[in-house]
């Protein structure tokens, strides 16, 4: 198992099947200058980390693409037009869950759908799909609360991909999850990433997880945000996840990040 | 849960009275309100034994007094002129100030412009404007009905007001990204969100409320359960008197309860389980 990382020059990734297109992004806060021209492309069926510091931009950068936050300049173009808002196209898996507490785990996974106008009947039909797939049959009528924090971010996937999307927006969705669960969901999304040709665009602090679940890492570095670097870990999925665990190529891109990002920590 | 209790009911009927007292008091919440307002009413009639005043009537005169005027229908008439102002002021604070308060909530413009008034509304101490009103409405329907919503308004709408800044902004984000339209986010994000702290502005405003149509009851005219204040006040019936205030704190007291059995059973489901 070969699991060298190639490196890219950014200014020259070219991907087949861009479907998101993220082209001159720049974001100022008041006289803060939170991200400088970012330009990256997002392919089908690839799972893309951005990964980077505290106050890197990485959310900020997540939340342009989803049509949460405005640009200050620059432009994002999904399937080819470009977005100014949220959109159909793009769903979006929140840190902190974001599920209503006064709604049963059902109606939750269903909301996207119901915000639509989908027949009640069609959109529980289609959410007790996405709930089984993310094995939370028999959970269906509990609310939020009587969930542990694993299950609740279950909730949170099966509510994003109920309205398929082409492109899933992870908002560092395990990182209030402990650390066994975690595992668990890192495995699940790399089978998910398998099944459902779609887009993945995953956030977070972690280098473990980031080099375990990514085909494309992209290194941001901070204040302002700008992407210093993008590592394809080049890790053979098909082994047993204990294996690539131990494995020394997973461990060598690991601390080839660390050491591209350690002059960053304080 | 049922199941234990009932076990735990079956094994204290065997053990005996106490230990079926003790374990009725381990499981039941009821047992403890039962004993607070007995250990109250106990004071008091110990207190009007002393007695503390000459014009301090005993627990069981008032309660026998209270029954007395239950069954002459005086009470019936004077809830039935007491609620008309209060309902009437109630209801209309509850819708204006609902309102009013998710607007203020929703747009910072709103929020200048109406926030000012209404906190210096709540700051003011309302029973002085009471006897203006009377000036420019005389005294009937209309002065008492606005003296309870002066008193409740201000206060339901600034509680709105908070309810809906405090709502999960994490919460609006996802209506959002999944193309929620405004109406939508108000109506299945933000009011659900909010209806806990709503519900506590209404029951402070509905409390409020009580005060508004007692002081106006009081310093416009008395009518209704302020004149059977006043007039048993006047004629040294204490007992009566006193019937009549108690009354009033009791069917206060339940309206209150009410309200939150409604916002647990109707609103907020999942509060029930838990």
């Amino acid at each position: 198992m070969s699991a060298l990382a190639e490196e890219f020059d950014p200014a020259s990734i070219v991907t087949h099947d861009p479907v998101v297109r993220v082209e001159g992004i720049c974001k100022h806060y008041g006289s803060v200058e939170a991200l400088r021209s970012i330009d990256l492309q997002f392919e089908r069926g690839k799972l893309t980390t951005l990964l980077g510091p505290s106050g890197c931009g990485k959310t900020t950068l997540l939340k342009i693409i989803a049509g949460l936050v405005p640009a200050t300049s620059g432009r994002i173009m999904v399937n080819g037009r470009a977005v100014t808002g949220p959109g159909p196209e793009r769903a979006f898996v929140f840190q902190d869950f974001a599920l209503m507490p006064w709604a049963t785990v059902l109606r939750n996974v269903a909301f996207g759908l119901e915000l639509k106008g989908t027949p009640a009947a069609e959109r529980n039909r289609v959410a007790r799909h996405h709930i089984e797939q993310v094995g939370l049959q028999g959970f269906e009528d509990k609310y939020p609360h009587e969930l542990s924090g694993g299950m609740r971010q279950r909730v949170g996937i099966a509510r994003a991909f109920a309205v398929n999307a082409d492109v899933l927006l992870l908002d560092e969705p395990f990182s209030a999850v402990d650390e066994q669960n975690r595992r668990k969901f890192q495995e699940d999304l790399l089978r998910l990433v398998e099944i459902e040709n779609k887009t993945f665009i995953f956030v977070t602090h972690s280098i473990e997880e980031a080099v375990y679940v990514s085909d494309r890492i992209v290194l941001l570095s901070p204040r302002p945000g700008r992407v210093s670097q993008v590592i394809e870990p080049k890790i053979d999925r098909a082994a047993d996840p204990d294996d690539i665990r131990r494995d020394a190529g997973y461990l060598d891109v690991v601390e080839e990040i660390w050491q591209g990002l350690r002059h960053y920590a304080e | 849960m049922s199941v234990m209790s009932q076990e735990k009911a079956v094994t204290g009927a065997r053990a005996g009275p106490r230990e079926g007292l003790r374990l009725f008091a381990q499981n039941r919440k009821s047992f403890w309100v039962v004993l607070s307002l007995v250990g109250l009413f106990t004071a008091w009639e110990i207190a009007g034994r002393v007695p503390i005043s000459f014009a301090f009537p005993t627990f069981l005169e008032t309660l026998a007094a209270f029954f007395e005027m239950l069954g002459d229908g005086t009470m019936f008439r004077a809830f039935f002129l007491t609620l008309q102002p209060l309902v009437l002021g109630v209801g209309i604070s509850a819708l204006v100030g609902i309102a009013l308060g998710i607007a203020m909530g929703l747009s910072d413009r709103v929020e200048w412009l109406l926030a000012p008034v209404f906190i210096v509304l709540q700051a003011a101490p309302m029973a002085a404007l009471v006897p203006l009103v009377t000036f420019v409405y005389g005294i009937g329907l209309t002065a008492k009905t606005l003296a309870v919503v002066m008193l409740a308004l201000p206060v339901i709408v600034l509680n709105s007001y908070k309810a809906v800044r405090h709502v999960n902004p994490s919460l609006v984000d996802m209506c959002r990204s999944f193309q929620g339209t405004r109406m939508q986010q108000i109506f299945k994000i933000i009011i659900p969100d909010a209806s806990p702290v709503l519900f506590a502005g209404l029951r402070l405003g509905v409390a409020a409320g009580f005060i508004g149509v007692m002081l106006a009851e009081l310093l416009i005219t008395p009518t209704g359960i302020g004149d059977l204040i006043t007039y048993h006040r006047s004629v040294a019936n204490y007992a009566h008197m006193y019937a009549a205030v108690a009354a009033i704190i009791a069917v206060s007291t339940l309206t209150l309860a009410g309200l939150q059995y409604v916002e647990v059973n109707v609103l907020r489901p999942e509060k029930r389980r838990k």
